[in-house]
């Protein structure tokens, strides 16, 4: 590994850093900006002035926004998100087995969607414009066109109601065995497996094609390479850069996007704790949640983008 | 495995091949035309058969036949391509998997293309042996290796290690016939293997191909457009045209004595009478001593450059590429600012900068461009492109300028009838001669030519230099003329500077820079210029005095 490759990987982590801190301000800002304030809130309207203001002086208030700023930042670097009003809950102890779902679910989601894509879109490319290719590019564009929703209810009606093979309702508690945790998942799995497929496998399908015109793909299939081999050996490790930036959006979504999906299925998550809070104008939980999203969302991106620069040879072998 | 139809003696035997292609036009119905006219050829064992014609003749089409391949939805149609004494048409995809890499290998135009960007080059150069399990990986590897000396490349023993990118260009070309001749195929079809590289490069690839040719005793198809180079290597030679045979024959008969008339414009192509200008009193753009880099100051490509141009005359640059002479262009436009030194235009200086000049000087510098296709906005009209200068520098609108387009096209030799057509619709030598217009329509006193034939086929090539020329006397406009071909220098130019990694290296009047004695790099660029005579090759490989910086 030399330098170079090294100085564009820490420019990237840097500037994600940058970036989240950014987000930290503007997650702050906005909260800041709707009417009312958290005294308010937890008072109700039928505080007196006297009590709004002694609980302000309590809670800080009165300090200048940057200084509640460079309170409430201390406090995230230092594991602390604050304490939830509507519950007087420890809010990183909540989030902590919330998290810990999310990533469960997304992660099995994962493991299936992503390699399926990958393959449907390899085989899609090797039988292109024939009956096989606009079959899965069908079956996956329709299953991205229903709503999250829509295919969620699909599931439970057959799979939980007629059939009666999954639970409709994914309940997860701690020290739940591996097997019936698993089993827990499988529909909501599936639904976020159904609805990230299609974007991964167009993409996938897109990049490789457009890496077939190469004039190394002829050479390739000059030397008496099968279309299939020629696909895997010479298209797919050039198609690489943008299969992986599709793939970690994609991923993105299935941690930050997932509410509806969590809320059908009644699975205990970030999203459902996101929802819940939100309707209770719970603004640190709001703050938090948004914040950990973004963390996600922008470390995913810079592992995409640190992928696609190992992945160029040019890169990893300078002149 | 030999039938009844096979010669003894013969490797390849083609016979009456038609090859159709389904193309859509915009608007119309598809419709199907015929590339390739029931062409036939033979080719012994261990012989070459040069392929030569213009772009569209149907060589690459013929060469990639013998492997059963046609390149985006190529169909062949009729006729037989017999190799080895069966027909391989018959043998359907897995037959053609079974040949492709083993019988017959294939060298492309653009190495640096056809290799794949991800894999090294060993992987590459012993995918084809490992695939068809000639030889196991080391035995393959062993042979790679041995191959690399004798097309003397540097580090035979390392440079397999090596990805494609840290490899130079001529290089390349050779690790690809390495490739080709790795699986120790009876035939390798070369297609164009020499023309994207550097003249100077190009001499000592040609006589690595020769010679590991000679040394292999594979046969071999060399397609290319130019006879001189297929010359060198072939014993005979077919000349093609829009998809049909013109003449086949021994090479010294095709270029000393050709039968057909086409063959004859192909030799006698580059022959332009041009008497020399003497330069006049006052140049009317003068380069002082400039010094121009990219990347902040971090890459030198001009250093220390001074030339003239004088009024209604040509001034051709010379060089490899990377030796500065489209860098020059770009430094006297003002695209790129120089460093150091001056641009004196009519007496006075010019901005360095493009964005500080005035109208009025940025008409008087006009461009030309290699590629032309590119170089104009598709989805504008000819009449629309070449009236653009008119509305801009002159304010002429309605029929004033359309009067003047007209005249323009006339100047450029096409008619009336292309005013309304679109770049598309256009063949290359047309789409170059619209540019001309183009830059003439703002009446400038210098034309700027960045390798405006190299893109073209020989011929066309020609008609566009003898318009450049003919425009010359009529408008009075000078040409800066950038260009790696000294044919192309010999044909226009009145005074020349030869330029070698940034430096001018010979600068003077024609006749003085193409009289002898010659500074070392000018006597290697001149005597890289392949000529159409058998044994030129060897020749001028002995008489070298400096290796080539594609090395």
């Amino acid at each position: 590994m030399s330098s170079p490759i090294l100085k564009l990987i820490a420019q990237r982590v840097a500037l994600g850093i940058l970036l989240l801190l950014a987000i930290s301000v503007l997650i702050f800002a906005g909260t800041q900006i709707l009417p009312g304030d958290v005294a308010q809130a937890i008072l109700g309207q039928s505080a007196t002035p006297e009590s709004l203001a002694n609980l302000r002086e309590q809670l800080g208030l009165n300090d200048p926004a940057y200084v509640r700023y460079f309170h409430w930042l201390g406090g995230v670097l230092t594991g602390d998100l604050g304490t939830a009003m509507s519950s007087g809950q420890d809010i990183a102890t909540s989030i902590k087995g919330r998290l810990w779902n999310t990533l469960f679910l997304a992660f099995w989601a994962a493991v299936v969607a992503v390699p399926l894509a990958i393959i449907l879109g390899l085989i899609a490319v090797r039988y292109r414009n024939g009956w096989v290719d606009k079959l899965i590019s069908g079956l996956a564009l329709a299953s991205t066109s229903f709503p999250e929703f829509f295919i969620g209810y699909l599931l439970v009606y057959f799979f939980a109601v007629k059939w009666q093979i999954f639970p409709a309702i994914s309940t997860v508690y701690d020290g739940m065995p591996f097997g019936e945790r698993m089993q827990a998942i499988a529909l909501p799995a599936t639904a976020l497996t159904l609805v990230v497929l299609a974007h991964m496998m167009r993409m996938t399908r897109a990049a490789i094609l457009n890496v077939m015109q190469s004039a190394y793909v002829e050479t390739a299939e000059l030397k008496g390479l099968s279309a299939f081999a020629v696909i895997r050996k010479h298209a797919f490790p050039n198609a690489i850069a943008p299969i992986i930036n599709v793939v970690m959006l994609n991923l993105a979504y299935l941690i930050v996007g997932v509410v509806v999906v969590e809320v059908i299925f009644v699975y205990p998550g970030m999203g459902q704790y996101l929802v819940d809070h939100v309707t209770k104008r719970d603004v640190p939980v709001v703050q938090a949640v948004g914040l950990i999203f973004a963390a996600v969302y922008i470390s995913l991106n810079i592992i995409a983008d640190i992928a696609a620069i190992v992945a160029n040879p040019r890169l990893r072998h300078p002149k | 495995m030999a039938d009844s139809k096979a010669k003894p003696g013969v490797l390849l035997d083609i016979r009456n091949l038609r090859i159709e292609a389904t193309v859509y036009p915009p608007g119309e119905a598809p419709k199907n035309i015929v590339l390739v006219h029931d062409v036939s050829l033979t080719l012994e064992k261990g012989k070459v058969l040069g392929l030569i014609g213009e772009s569209g003749a149907g060589k690459s089409t013929i060469g990639l036949s013998s492997m059963g391949y046609g390149r985006g939805g190529v169909r062949i149609t009729g006729g037989e391509v017999i190799l080895n004494g069966r027909d391989i048409l018959k043998g359907g995809k897995e037959g053609f998997r079974k040949l492709r890499g083993r019988e017959v290998c294939y060298v492309a135009q653009s190495a640096a293309a056809a290799f794949n960007p991800a894999h090294r080059l060993m992987d590459q150069v012993v995918e084809a042996t490992l695939l068809h399990g000639t030889a196991t990986r080391a035995e393959a590897e062993k042979r790679a290796v041995a191959l690399f000396k004798k097309l003397s490349l540097p580090n035979p023993e390392t440079i397999g290690e090596r990805f494609p990118h840290q490899v130079s260009g001529g290089q390349l070309q050779r690790v690809m016939t390495a490739m080709a001749l790795c699986s120790e195929p009876d035939l390798i079809v070369f297609d164009e293997p020499t023309t994207a590289l550097d003249v100077t490069t190009q001499i000592d690839v040609l006589s690595a191909i020769k010679d590991a040719i000679r040394d292999t005793h594979v046969a071999a198809l060399y397609i290319t457009h130019d006879l001189a180079v297929v010359a060198q290597v072939s014993d005979e030679i077919m000349v093609l045209r829009h998809g049909r045979l013109v003449e086949w024959g021994g090479t010294r008969q095709i270029i000393k004595e050709p039968r057909q008339e086409y063959t004859n414009a192909l030799v006698s192509v580059h022959e332009i009478e041009h008497q020399e200008q003497n330069p006049g009193a006052t140049p009317f753009l003068s380069v002082k001593n400039v010094t121009a880099a990219y990347g902040g100051g971090h890459v030198k490509v001009l250093k220390n450059v001074s030339v003239d141009i004088y009024p209604g005359q040509t001034l051709a640059v010379v060089g490899e590429s990377g030796s500065g002479k489209s860098t020059l262009a770009r430094a006297i436009t003002g695209l790129l600012p120089p460093e150091q030194g001056t641009v004196t235009f009519d007496g006075r200086p010019l901005a360095n900068r493009l964005a500080d000049r005035p109208k009025e000087d940025l008409r008087q510098l006009q461009m030309i461009y290699q590629m032309a296709d590119v170089a104009m906005n598709p989805r504008q009209t000819v009449g629309t492109i070449i009236g653009r200068p008119l509305e801009f520098y002159f304010g002429m609108r309605g029929r004033e300028r359309d009067k003047r387009v007209a005249e323009l096209l006339d100047e450029i030799e096409m008619g009336k009838g292309f005013v309304d057509r679109y770049p598309a619709e256009l063949s290359g030598g047309q789409k170059q001669r619209v540019c001309i217009a183009r830059s003439l329509a703002a009446k400038p006193k210098l034309i700027i030519c960045d390798e405006v034939t190299s893109a073209l086929d020989p011929l066309v090539a020609n008609g566009i230099l003898k318009l450049l020329l003919n425009l010359q006397q009529h408008e009075k406009v000078a040409y800066l003329f950038i260009t790696h071909d000294l044919a192309t220098v010999k044909s226009i130019a009145d005074s020349i500077a030869v330029m070698y990694r940034g430096e001018v290296v010979r600068y003077g009047s024609k006749s003085k820079v193409l009289t002898p004695p010659f500074d070392a790099y000018t006597d290697l660029l001149l005597s890289s210029v392949p000529e159409m005579e058998i044994g030129w090759l060897e020749k001028a490989i002995k008489g070298r005095r400096m290796a080539s910086a594609g090395n």
